[in-house]
This record gives structure tokens, sequence and C-alpha cells, in this order.
């Protein structure tokens, strides 16, 4: 038995070091760092909470903020409308049924950088182009260069991508569910919209809820789309969190100030993430 | 009641509904085969003539097969080793969860998927470049502990449920340990696998922030990472670079092509979980 114990060990040990040595020893330095006036290079000294007060008063980390938070909740939401409006279309009796999940999968298998980049092409040449050929002369502009449009851009973009792979999800949760369930609701007569209501979102609660945080966990962290579609701009308006941590760090020579808002930015997603998680668990259990 | 009948108002929504997955793809392969004067046309039309010019420039101008050779290198490497280990720390995690210092290790890992990159990445890109690993070899190893994470989450809700007198069984016939992993469970945890290899070769072959902060480089570049160079560089002429994002786009959509199948039912199976 001891001898077990010991082959167990060996089997987890290596791996834990590695982890603590590539991923919580760069966390604990990122915090670190974050009190101090480090640039990533030369000398530093303590500041204290210097770096985390001023992210709070500085306009281009507030607006990151709220870039991100607008551009994540409404993504989300959109995702989240219609991936479980595919998936319930995917799981009904339909002909094409392979084919047709194999094409509504297919978004979630190309890079998103490289979407990106075709999705900067459409907005800025052929939805233009496309609005002049219909007449509507008024909408034929580049919404990527408009600083109060181009977010929308951003969410679209996003929202063909992220859509197939929380479809496939809800997909194998509504696979959970028994044919007779709903027989049972046809010979009370219940309609379409009753049987959605009372059995089918019920049921797939949990799906919802993984559904919902993974979503704004992984919109929160957006940084490849936003690269290809406007790198940030026009000037700051979609300056999203981690590219502001890069441009600023890398860039910007602000290695322990950028240290400091990551570690506000990662209190904030466990906030929200364990707030999601036990709002959406209570309604899972109400229902 | 109507069990063979077919939704055909459900169905052609969902075909209506694929112009929009398609018409992306579309624009892609027709724009990557015109020529710039085509370009004034109106942007639906097929090409005149397939300009297959646009694929043999783009291929010289970003070095495509040095890039495709990194991001094959790199993918195989990665789902290789995180199958091999991954599955192993879960496996320990698993049958000792009743054990405190386990039952630790494990949220330890799972919490790490809420860490966002950015707080790492600052520190690791210093780190990765004193231990000379800026390379390659660097991005693989990150890559196998990063996954831990999640693949820890998954496979150990899978171990679960796997009985242990399978185990014990072969415990009886003189197995070790290691070799009960080895030879009973990790053939049984197939399906988990194939889940994790499937999701995994995704993020390795599709992650383009890692590459763009670790590698210093330009020949250890990968697929996503050259795109974002030659864009940076060549942004002009929109024929060459979406010739360039097709061949990028198209090892992964063959692949999917012939494996669409298991890829749904793998991220299906990982999500029951």
């Amino acid at each position: 038995m001891k001898s077990r114990q010991r082959a167990f060990l060996l089997m987890a040990m290596p791996a834990v070091i590695i982890f603590f040595v590539f991923h919580t020893y760069p966390v604990l330095q990122g915090v670190f760092y974050s009190f101090t006036n480090w640039r990533g290079y030369g000398e530093w000294d303590f500041v204290g909470f210097k770096n985390y007060l001023n992210v709070f008063q500085d306009g281009r980390a507030l607006n990151a903020y709220w870039f991100t938070f607008k551009f994540a909740i409404v993504s989300t939401i959109l995702v989240n409308i219609f991936s479980l409006a595919i998936a319930m279309g995917l799981n009904a009796k339909i002909k094409f049924r392979k084919t047709l999940r194999a094409l509504y999968f297919l978004p979630n298998i190309l890079s998103i950088l490289i979407v990106g980049f075709i999705f900067n092409f459409i907005f800025t040449h052929f939805l233009p182009d496309l609005m002049e050929w219909a007449g509507f002369e008024s909408l034929a502009k580049n919404i990527l260069g408009d600083p109060d449009l181009a977010w929308l851009g951003v969410v679209i973009m996003t929202v063909w991508q992220a859509t197939a792979f929380n479809t496939i999800l809800y997909l194998a949760g509504l696979q959970t569910i028994p044919e007779d369930v709903y027989e049972a609701a046809d010979i009370d007569g219940a309609n379409a919209w009753k049987k959605f209501l009372k059995i089918t979102f019920p049921l797939i609660a949990p799906f919802f809820t993984i559904n919902m945080v993974l979503a704004m966990k992984n919109f929160l962290m957006a940084f490849d789309q936003i690269v290809a579609l406007t790198n940030g701009g026009p000037g700051q308006a979609t300056e999203s969190i981690s590219l502001l941590i890069y441009k600023g760090g890398f860039e910007g020579g602000e290695f322990a100030y950028q240290s400091a808002n990551a570690v506000i930015y990662f209190i904030i997603i466990v906030i929200i993430s364990v707030f999601q998680i036990r709002v959406l668990q209570k309604r899972e259990v109400e229902m | 009641m109507n069990q063979g009948r077919k939704n055909w108002l459900v169905t052609s929504l969902l075909i209506v509904g694929t112009v929009l997955v398609l018409l992306p793809l579309y624009l892609t392969i027709t724009i990557a085969l015109k020529t710039p004067q085509e370009m004034s046309d109106p942007l639906l039309s097929l090409p005149d003539q397939w300009r297959f010019q646009n694929f043999i420039d783009a291929i010289q101008m970003t070095d495509f097969f040095g890039a495709l050779f990194n991001s094959v290198t790199v993918t195989l490497f990665v789902v290789l080793f995180t199958l091999l280990s991954n599955s192993l720390v879960a496996y320990a995690i698993a049958r000792n969860m009743h054990k405190r210092f386990y039952k630790f290790l494990f949220y330890y890992f799972v919490s790490a998927m809420f860490v966002p990159f950015p707080i790492i990445m600052l520190p690791i890109v210093k780190q990765t470049a004193v231990w000379n690993l800026d390379n390659p070899i660097g991005l693989i190893l990150l890559y196998v502990v990063y996954g831990l994470a999640f693949n820890v989450f998954i496979y150990v809700g899978y171990i679960k449920s796997i009985p242990k007198e399978l185990e014990e069984a072969a415990i009886i016939d003189g197995a070790s340990t290691w070799g009960v992993f080895w030879r009973v469970i990790f053939p049984l945890l197939t399906p988990m696998n194939a889940t994790v290899g499937i999701l995994t070769c995704l993020w390795a072959w599709n992650d383009f922030m890692l590459p763009l902060v670790i590698l210093s480089d330009p020949d250890y570049a990968t697929l996503p990472l050259v795109q974002y160079i030659f864009q940076s560089e060549f942004s002009t002429n929109y024929n060459l670079a979406f010739a360039s994002y097709l061949m990028a786009l198209a090892p992964m959509v063959l692949v999917y092509v012939f494996a669409q199948k298991w890829i749904i039912s793998g991220v299906m199976k990982g999500s029951i979980k």
C-alpha cells in the first residue's frame, strides 16, 4: 500500500512542480511587481498601492474596463440566444442533420485572429459596398472606423465565431432530455412555447449556467479578435483590458503598472464568475 | 404521433442560416482567387479566371511551409504530451480525492482556469527568455502545463465513473500502480482522450497570444503569428492576404471535413461531464 501511495505521488508531483514554476510563480511575480515601479528593465523601488490607485484614476484603463464589460455582456447574451435557438433547431427532427451540425460548428475550428482579419475586410469593404448597392447611402460606411460603433463590429465577429461552441454544448444538454417528457406534455395539450419554458429550459439549466460562465469569462479575456479587427481603435475606443495590459506592459514600459491592472482584472473575473455560478445555480434548484 | 416526419420549416430555417456561416468563407475563397483589378467588381461575384499566382506569392512572402511545419510540430507534441501527462496527474488526483492533499491539488489546478493570461504574460516572457525557452520547446511546455487546469477537471470527472473493481483485479494479478494506469485506465480513457486531444489540438493550432509573446525568432512563428506579421507588413494587397489566410485555415478545415463526426461528438462528450 505504501508503494502505491509513492506511485501516486510520483504521478502528480512533477506536474505540480512544473505548474507552480510556470503558472503560479509568474502570477506571484506579477502580484509582487504590482507593488513596485519596475518598467521591465533597470532599477525599481516599492511603491505600495500607488499603481492600484493610479489604475482607478486612469482614463485609458477605465475606458478599457467599460469597453470590455459592454462587449462581454452583450456578446454573452447574444451568443446564448443564438446558440440555444440553433441547438434546438439541430435537435429537432430535421433533414440533413449531420451536415447542418457540421456546418454550424465550423466557425469554432477556425483561428479567431484570421477570422478577425476576414471580418475586418467585410466591415471595411464588403458591407459598405453592399449598402451602397442596395441604396442605403447613409449606412454605407465602415463601422470599425467609427468610435461609437466599432465595438459592435467586435461583437458581431465574436458572436459569429463563438456561437458554434455554445451550440454544441446546448445540443449535448438537449440530448439528455428524454423524448417521453415531451410526449406527456403533448397529451396535456401544451404548446411549443410552454414546452420550452416548462420542460426544455429547466432541464438544460446546468448547461445554461456553464455556457453563460464560459462565454462571459472568454469574452472578458478577448484579445485576438480585437487585434485583428481594430487593434484597439479608433483612438482607444475598442481597447480591451488584455490588449491594454499587452500594449502598456511591453510597448509602454509600464510593466509594474500593468501588473497592478492585471491583478485587478483577475479579481474582477473571479468575482464575476463566482457571482454568475451562485446566481445561476440558485435558479437551477428553484426550477 | 409524428415520429418519422421531418420538420421542414426548421430544416429550411437552418439552411438559410448557414448562409451567414458560409458567406465569410465564400468571400475568402473568391477574393483569394481574384486579381487586384477584379476587386472593383461586385464583391460577391466569382473570379473571371482563377488566379493561383496569389497562393504562390503568399507562400513565398510568408514562408508558409516553414510556419506550417512549426504549427504541426508544436500541435502534435502538445497533444501527445498533454494526453500522456495530464491524464496521469488526473488519475492520481481522482483516486485520492478523499485525501486532503489531493483534494487541494484538484482545486489548485481547476482554479487556474479563472486566472487571466495577462497576469502571467509579463513575468513569463522574462522567465522564458532567461531560461532559453522562447522557442517551440518552451511553447510546447507551456501549452501542456496550462492545459492542466481544464483537463484535470474533465479527466477527474470521468475517472471517478470508472469502477475501482477493474483496478483491484489487475492489482491482484500483480500489476503495479503504474501498470494499472497504462494497461487498464489509459485505454479506458479513450473517449475522454479524444475529447481532450481535439480541444487541445484546436487550442494549440489556433492560439495567437502565447506565440506572440513567447517567440522572439520569426523563424519559429506559427501560422496565426505569420498571418499577423504578414497583415501588418503587406496590408494593401487583399488578394494576397486572403490567399494567405485561406492557406492558414485550410489544414484544419481539411482535418475537420474528414473527422467532423468525432470532433463534434468529442466536444459534446466533454460537456456532459
